[in-house]
């Protein structure tokens, strides 16, 4: 048998319940890789490895004593660590959080529980998720294991390097501008970004808190489906969360795209992408096209102004968000003479450049004076976005674009300026703007041999025929090939 | 020399008794160990988030509609971003420009002069922590430390603003007293000012009579009492006048009202307005007040302080006593079960607000630690009124009862008060007063009738009160005049 690290979910737990694998051993399998793949990858702030290997062994007995809590039970997963996790340091990758451990789990972390997952550890991330490389991290960046010279994007770095490299055989994430699905396809793994209020916020640090989305990484659509289905649905403590039924996200999961609508987003597709990005993006529509899909060309104008709006709603959401982050009742102090002074310090030691230069932007477009032209123009925008989709969605079954523009770029490429930076989720931001699902699937790889990924979108709860058209995405596309640093001699 | 008016509108904030707080299950006790009422939401740890509390928007839709306030179909929270350490976000929940009620008003009635005052807004918020100063000057900023105490932060707090329409301190203590009566009428808050539960802050300016524009304002903080409320306002009436007649000019600041001094001072100027940056906050969704819901709030409303003292008038009791009958803990409950039991409304009110509530005052105590009933009210009502007891004789009696020496009958013989009834007693006591004033009755023959109350006086002295005081004066008329 190959390694169970590079199992997918559902082999492994089939391979459980045939009594040929332990959480046990899988767990091992999985911290093994990472023990030998982190001190190049980075992927993790935390490996929690004793108490992974407990929770696996409750796993071992109580499947062995017939309680299955379903697919997750005994599977390694990877939390992005701006999920609050009970006894379990949680630092968003911050300064300021250094030392913090939280005295509650977030929601997905108990239901992840419940589900019989098994946490190895907490992954790496730009700072309380801003940013696009996982470069702005307080502890140091996370390489992209498909070349470790190169970001693994961001801000959930840390979780796709993690599924790609072994380390873990899931991930979550949280998605605001495409923090998901933009390192899933920097790092060749699925990653979906749920309907908004879809999965429970509660306990994941908020950045922007009406854009802020948990979801899943994987290293396959089906296994996407699993990771879903543990964290979806309404969730009391958080008061955006969808009421009612969970939908089933796999009623249509194997019914193909004949007779499905798709639509190519002119402005999300064409200026300023990579040609090598562009060319696989149009070989997976025309596999669609093959597989029975009507693919049409749509134009949604608003989109060329989602950047600009996100870039002054996300930061003025943060401005307040990450005001509680004071010296006064948790995580870092610093001296100060008066309240106001230890207060001031602690900001100006505990939170990095990036995340100072978004506080300062999102309190100016708040301010007297400034919040028409800034904020209120924004969220006019933003309505506007929402119109334009609707209006799509009214034609179309499902919208399609490249998830990012270019593949992984080097470490150190633009952090000098953070234009160039900004400028990686031109293609994610648009439906955390309209609240929609979105997911990026692994199409093929570039001349570098860098993964390319195809981003999907559906309207809001529209993730079963999401799921469905990028099951067959990932069947068209047949990527098999794996991170260097997951098939090198790391197994030994 | 100029006339001037004063213009005053009152921000009044009350914090409601509901079970758990506005945004978390935490219980609303007060009096616990400091920070142990707390859970990560009102502590705003990272990744926390609110959950608004239903029976916290059933309390701030009943103060609205009390207040005859229009109700929004839909209103919204926002953030009111501001650093403070015992503020835990450093943002407070709070509403601005849709409250969730509005344009309503409260009548009140200084004197006999009925005013309306309008209500701009009523609309929810979140309490903040309390900061403890130790050492230096206990304010925070000569303090040697500080310490915080989280169990007030996340109580739901209703904030209900006035229009500028007060006009006098009377009429500025009359608003937060007929406030504090609906409130507590309502039963969703107990609305105490020396507790915090329910604070005032004043907005006071002063204008030439005559003139439209509003002047500069002073906000009074720190008013704990109704009393000082009324003390603040004028006194910084008084202080606007004397600093503008003598040249100056007054200045928008935050003023602190001082008990002890009884004078308003400077905190700080408002020339550095804090911007508060509010934006709609994105961890709740929009209030919806469906029209069911709103009507089911009205019909549920008890009679109102206004409606109550109306009908307590009607009955024969006059405005003063129908005031303290409806704003006295305890008071109404009594009167209102006497009347049911057929006692006398002007004879049974009288005694309420004036020996009751003095006893209460005197005795630092509950009216339910007294050992009255309303039985006992309606029993010494009959007395009076079959003459058994003298006006004087019954508040005697109450006396008595009120400490706890037994029904009305009982005191009235344990200590002799039953009025004599046989007329040859009081007329053998009048003709010894009669014989021993010889110059009294003289002036009363010629003419002079004032000594007659005096020769009362020395009857009633005589017989220990027991006498019929009008019996006895028209005997020492018939017996001085003829
Ligand atoms: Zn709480």
């Amino acid at each position: 048998m190959s390694d169970p690290a590079d199992l997918t979910i559902s082999e492994a737990g089939a391979a459980m319940r045939a009594g040929a694998l332990t959480s046990v051993d899988l767990t091992e399998a999985v911290l093994q890789r990472a023990r030998v793949t982190e001190s190049e990858l980075h992927a993790f702030l935390t490996l929690d490895q004793a108490g992974a290997k407990s929770a696996a062994e409750a796993a071992d007995a109580s499947l062995a004593a017939g309680d299955d809590a379903g697919p997750l039970h005994g599977i390694p997963i990877a939390l992005k660590d701006n999920m609050c996790t009970k006894g379990i340091e949680t630092t968003a990758a911050s300064q300021i959080l250094s030392g913090w451990v939280p005295p509650y789990n977030a929601t997905v972390v108990d239901r992840l529980a419940a589900a019989g997952a098994v946490v190895v550890g907490k992954t790496n991330l730009d700072e309380f998720a801003m940013g696009s490389s996982t470069e702005n991290s307080a502890y140091g960046t996370t390489r992209n294991p498909w070349d470790t010279d190169t970001v693994p994007g961001g801000s959930s770095g840390g979780s796709a390097a993690a599924v790609a490299a072994g380390s873990a055989m899931g991930g979550f994430g949280s998605d605001t501008g495409g923090s998901i699905r933009q390192p899933a396809a920097l790092c060749g793994v699925v990653g979906l970004k749920p309907t908004y209020g879809l999965v429970s916020r509660y306990g994941l640090i908020a950045f922007a808190s009406s854009l802020d989305q948990i979801g899943p990484f994987a290293r396959s659509v089906d296994d996407a489906v699993v990771l879903l289905e543990a964290i979806a649905g309404f969730d009391i403590h958080d008061a955006t969360s969808i009421r009612g039924e969970v939908p089933n996200f796999r009623g249509s999961l194997n019914e193909g795209v004949a007779g499905l609508k798709i639509g190519i987003v002119t402005e999300l597709s064409t200026t300023g992408i990579d040609p090598e990005v562009k060319a696989a993006v149009s070989r997976t529509v025309d596999r669609l096209s093959d597989a029975g899909a009507d693919v049409v060309d749509v134009s949604l104008p608003s989109c060329e102004y989602g950047l600009s709006a996100y870039y002054l709603i996300a930061p003025a959401e943060c401005s307040a968000n990450l005001a509680r982050f004071d010296g006064v009742r948790f995580g870092h102090r610093a001296e100060g003479l008066t309240t106001e002074d230890m207060m001031a310090a602690t900001r100006a030691e505990g939170f990095g450049p990036e995340v100072i230069r978004r506080i300062l932007l999102g309190t100016y477009a708040l301010s007297a004076g400034y919040y028409d032209a800034f904020y209120g123009q924004a969220q006019r925008v933003r309505t506007l976005i929402r119109r334009q989709f609707s209006a799509a969605y009214e034609d179309v079954d499902i919208l399609v674009s490249p998830t990012s523009p270019t593949t992984a770029f080097p470490i150190g490429d633009r952090t000098a300026d953070p234009i160039a930076m900004y400028y990686a989720d031109v293609c994610t931001i648009p439906v955390n703007l309209t609240g929609d699902p979105g997911i990026s699937v692994p199409v093929g790889l570039d001349s570098k041999g860098l993964p390319i990924g195809f981003q999907l979108m559906a309207p809001a709860l529209g993730e079963e025929r999401l799921l469905q058209v990028a099951k067959v995405v990932e069947d068209q596309a047949v990527f098999t090939d794996r991170a260097a640093l997951a098939t090198s001699e790391v197994a030994s | 020399m100029t006339d001037y008016e004063a213009v005053i509108g009152i921000e009044t904030h009350v914090e409601l008794m509901t079970d758990s707080k506005m945004f978390c299950g935490c219980p609303v006790i007060f009096g616990e160990p400091p920070n142990t009422t707390t859970c990560p939401v009102c502590l705003g740890l990272p990744g926390a988030m609110p959950v608004p509390n239903a029976k916290a928007m059933e309390g701030i839709l009943k103060i609205g509609t009390a207040l005859d306030c229009e109700v929004a179909e839909i209103s919204y929270f926002h953030r009111k971003n501001y650093f403070y350490p015992d503020l835990p976000k450093n943002y407070q929940i709070s509403q601005y420009d849709v409250p969730i009620c509005h344009d309503g008003s409260i009548a009140i009635d200084v004197d006999g002069a009925p005013t309306m005052i309008g209500i701009t807004r009523v609309h929810m918020e979140e309490d903040t922590g309390k900061s403890i100063h130790m050492g230096g000057g206990g304010r925070i900023h000569d303090a040697e430390y500080s310490l915080l105490d989280f169990n007030r932060s996340g109580v739901p707090l209703v904030e209900i603003v006035t229009e500028p329409d007060i006009r006098s301190a009377d009429q500025a203590r009359a608003y937060g007293a007929e406030l504090q009566r609906i409130v507590r009428t309502l039963g969703v808050s107990d609305a105490r000012l020396e507790e915090g539960s329910m604070r005032f802050d004043a907005n006071i300016s002063i204008r030439p009579v005559g003139q439209e524009e509003l002047g500069i304002r002073a906000e009074v903080k720190n008013v704990n009492s109704l009393r000082s409320l009324q003390r603040a306002v004028a006194f910084e009436i008084e202080r606007q006048i004397a600093h503008v007649e003598a040249g100056g000019t007054v200045v928008q600041e935050t003023r602190h009202w001082n008990e002890e001094s009884g004078k308003t001072t400077s905190m700080r100027s408002k020339e550095e307005s804090e911007d508060y940056r509010y934006f709609q906050e994105p961890d709740l969704v929009p209030i919806e007040v469906s029209a069911q819901w709103r009507d089911a709030i009205v019909a549920g409303l008890p009679e109102l302080p206004a409606a109550q003292r109306a009908r307590y008038e009607a009955l024969g009791v006059d405005n003063r006593v129908a005031g303290v009958l409806t704003s006295t803990e305890g008071i109404g409950e009594l009167f209102e079960e006497a009347m049911e039991a057929g006692g006398d409304a002007r004879l049974i009110g009288n005694w309420l607000s004036g020996e009751v509530v003095a006893w209460t005052r005197n005795e630092n105590k509950a009216v339910a630690e007294a050992h009255l009933e309303a039985a006992h009210l309606v029993e010494l009502a009959g007395l009076v009124a079959d003459s058994t007891l003298s006006a004087s004789a019954a508040k005697q009696v109450l006396g008595g009862v009120l400490a706890g020496e037994g029904t009305p009958t009982e005191v009235a013989e344990a200590r002799d008060l039953v009025q004599i009834s046989d007329s040859s007693v009081i007329e053998a006591e009048v003709d010894a007063v009669l014989a021993a004033q010889p110059d009294a009755v003289a002036s009363i023959a010629g003419g002079d009738m004032k000594p007659i109350g005096f020769l009362v006086g020395q009857v009633m002295r005589a017989t220990g009160g027991k006498a019929d005081p009008k019996q006895v004066s028209d005997m020492i008329r018939a017996k001085t005049t003829s």
